[in-house]
């Protein structure tokens, strides 16, 4: 272990040599967020290299108005609504479905096929099931729609916000003050949606895009990858993740998310509007979609005030830069997206290295 | 607390809510010194003798589960709150609130495993109350049990007791409990390989205590919150810095994994069959030996110590060799996506 550790040592100081300053190496998933902190890998990496938290949670990303249209429905008797468990502490602009939850009618569930259950055993019920995440979790919502429209399911409804990495790292990428030096690529949402997708940002942005495990040492030894391309001036999509990552992707889960939705311009928090980026299902599902049949009003958000989240998630600043973190932010109290998830970068700084505050 | 808030569930999931909860609501109400102290159990002096006296109630969902069900817990749960009190268990209540609609055959199987707990441990049951509530006004079952104990005479426990540099033990692997609920609880079919360490753990207590006497300092069985909630107790208590190393934490490779599939932190994994005991540094070697000549505590281990000169934190020495603070839970654990 500690051979690995001195090798990728020289890499990154290689690669600090080379660019003359500091490395800055973005996370894009919040696995890997949460992965480096709980192993105290900040404390372990020279001080030449800086860890950049990404917008990779789900949960971080979602607009307020999303979370609205979702509250605005936790009043009707006739709802119930199916929701990932780290949704309920999202908040909107009026509150978060966890202060909704005492009517009984907010079910958590860990899975979409769970919704399709809650459809079945309670019809007299509408299940709302509210869609979120990235390509991990939106082939199982396209599986979900295809197999309640075959069997005719007339009381589930899907109110999709799937989210796209690629154009969300495309953004953090023009944004003009963006300090990126290169990625650091989530095993799991690559295994999906193959090495070959990060080609593109590769090709036009010249950042290295290496996909990782969540392991620490392979944290570690897909950092070492990186500092060596960025020393060699060589960029380069590499996959260190297990034999389960192929250029290519999963064809069959890529196949029903492409034929069940419609990628279409969408919100995100913090980062405002993104082209291409979000799913909404096509026409064929519109008996089962929420904004359609629920007379949903989807609002997107204004600036949330005093919060710095956008520029946390373009890796402009640390949590503790913004001047409501553990303070008006925390994580029983959010106020911006990423102190809501135990995955959010604020969530995870507060957590496990507060102490660098009070030092 | 602001009026007009509202208790959520995560104000029972052990963690700063709950604190909050009892330390704005209810100790003010109550005030006396000995529920102030908001140890495992209450210890009142009855004449000579020195009678240890615990509630807790179980709500547990699914109420049957690998490796227990909620009769066998709520049983088992009392008893140890005596146990790593000092205590040696007398006698329990049991009081069942029922939801109408609950088969017989269901309650049959909840007492007889609650009995059959209760006697392998040599214990009575002895009064109790049942009440029943219509259809959707509880879930199924809820069980409250009180338990009394005899202080075992040797024991001197306390955070008093505790000073820098003596050390942590905890008596087998961590998080089983809170995994194999949660997973059953999810869907995800770990059942055949998860099993809840639901379990007394008297005997590994009274031995302690008995053979080591005040080198044993403390002992907690860390249930919900898990071993980050009994552990910042202790830095919170006592104003010493606490050090753990995650190598040498016992955990069952499937749990780690299905607490990683749902995104948990395993130290905040709940426990029913586990204790961890803080124990002078000369004789923790001993300590360790016997807990692993019990059946209970053939997993244990030394996972670190009470630190010299920190700050009132636990801190984790991870494999990697990073640090990073472990907190004592917000509340509920939440599964999450991806």
């Amino acid at each position: 272990m500690l051979e690995r550790i001195n090798k990728a040592y020289k890499q990154i100081a290689r690669a600090n040599q080379t660019l003359g300053r500091r490395i800055n190496v973005m996370e894009v998933c919040g696995t890997h967020t949460v992965s480096i902190f709980r192993a105290g890998l900040r404390d372990v990496l020279p001080d030449c290299l800086k860890l950049l938290s990404g917008p990779g949670c789900p949960v971080c990303v979602t607009d307020q108005g999303y979370i609205d249209a979702v509250l605005s429905l936790s009043e009707r008797d006739d709802i119930i609504i199916a929701t990932y468990g780290d949704m309920i502490r999202v908040p909107g602009r009026n509150g978060s479905l966890e202060q909704k939850t005492n009517k009984g009618n907010i079910k958590i569930i860990s899975s979409a096929q769970d919704a399709l259950n809650l459809a079945k055993q309670m019809p007299d019920k509408k299940i709302l099931f509210v869609a979120v995440g990235f390509e991990t979790t939106t082939p199982a919502t396209a599986v979900l729609a295809n197999e309640a429209l075959n069997e005719g399911i007339k009381n589930l409804f899907i109110f999709s916000n799937h989210k796209l990495v690629i154009p969300a790292m495309e953004a953090l990428l023009s944004e003009k003050n963006h300090r990126i030096d290169a990625f650091l690529c989530p095993g799991h949402v690559s295994v999906i949606i193959g090495s070959d997708a990060y080609k593109p940002i590769v090709e036009k942005f010249k950042r290295p895009c290496v996909v990782s495990g969540f392991e620490p040492m392979q944290i570690i030894i897909a950092l070492s990858e990186i500092c060596s391309q960025l020393a060699d001036g060589t960029p380069a999509v590499a996959s260190l993740y297990d034999a389960a990552v192929t250029p290519q992707g999963n064809k069959t889960a890529q196949k029903i998310t492409n034929e069940s939705f419609d990628i279409v311009d969408g919100y995100w928090r913090g980062l405002g509007k993104i082209a291409k980026s979000t799913l909404k299902l096509k026409e064929k599902f519109s008996s089962l979609d929420a904004e359609k049949q629920l007379g949903i009003q989807f609002i997107p958000e204004e600036d949330l005030s005093g919060c710095r989240c956008g520029e946390v998630l373009c890796g402009l600043i640390d949590p503790v830069e913004c001047g409501l973190f553990a303070n008006s932010c925390m994580p029983d109290t959010p106020v911006g997206p990423c102190m809501v998830s135990s995955e959010g970068a604020c969530a995870a700084w507060y957590k496990y290295a507060r102490r660098k505050r009070q030092n | 607390m602001a009026s007009g808030e509202k208790i959520l569930l995560a104000h029972g999931g052990g963690g700063r809510l709950t604190e909050e909860l009892i330390r704005s609501i209810i100790l003010p109400a109550f005030d006396n010194q000995i529920l102030s102290g908001l140890t495992d159990s209450a210890e009142l002096q009855i004449g000579k003798s020195s009678i240890c006296f615990t509630t807790d109630s179980y709500v547990i969902k699914p109420i049957f589960f690998n490796g227990g069900d909620i009769g066998k817990l709520a049983v088992c749960g009392t008893i140890n709150d005596l146990a790593v009190s000092g205590a040696k268990p007398l006698a329990i209540s049991m009081a069942l609130i029922i939801e109408e609609g609950l088969e017989i055959q269901t309650l049959q199987k909840i007492i007889a495993s609650a009995a059959q707990a209760a006697k392998q441990q040599n214990i009575s049951i002895v009064c109790g109350d049942t009440k029943v509530v219509e259809a959707g006004s509880a879930d199924k079952i809820f069980i409250n049990t009180s338990g009394i104990g005899l202080k075992m005479p040797q024991a001197k426990l306390g955070f008093g007791q505790i000073s820098p540099g003596d050390t942590i033990i905890v008596s087998g692997t961590i998080g089983d409990h809170g995994m194999t609920v949660m997973s059953q609880r999810e869907g995800i079919k770990f059942e055949s390989s998860l099993k809840s360490d639901c379990a007394a753990v008297t005997e590994i207590c009274t031995n302690l205590v008995e053979i080591f006497g005040d080198d044993i300092k403390f002992m907690r069985d860390p249930t919900r919150g898990g071993l980050a909630a009994a552990l910042n107790d202790i830095a919170g208590q006592t104003s010493h810095g606490v050090e753990i190393y995650e190598e040498k934490i016992p955990v069952n490779p499937t749990v780690k994994a299905a607490a990683e599939m749902l995104g948990f932190d395993i130290l905040n994994i709940a426990n029913e069959g586990k204790i961890i005991a803080v124990v002078s540094a000369r004789k923790a070697q001993s300590c360790l030996d016997l807990c692993r000549s019990l059946p209970i505590g053939r997993d244990a281990a030394i996972i670190g110590t009470i630190a010299k000169n920190a700050e009132p934190l636990v801190e984790l020495i991870t494999a990697v060799k990073g640090r990073r603070i472990v907190q004592t839970p917000y509340g509920r654990e939440l599964p999450r996506i991806c």
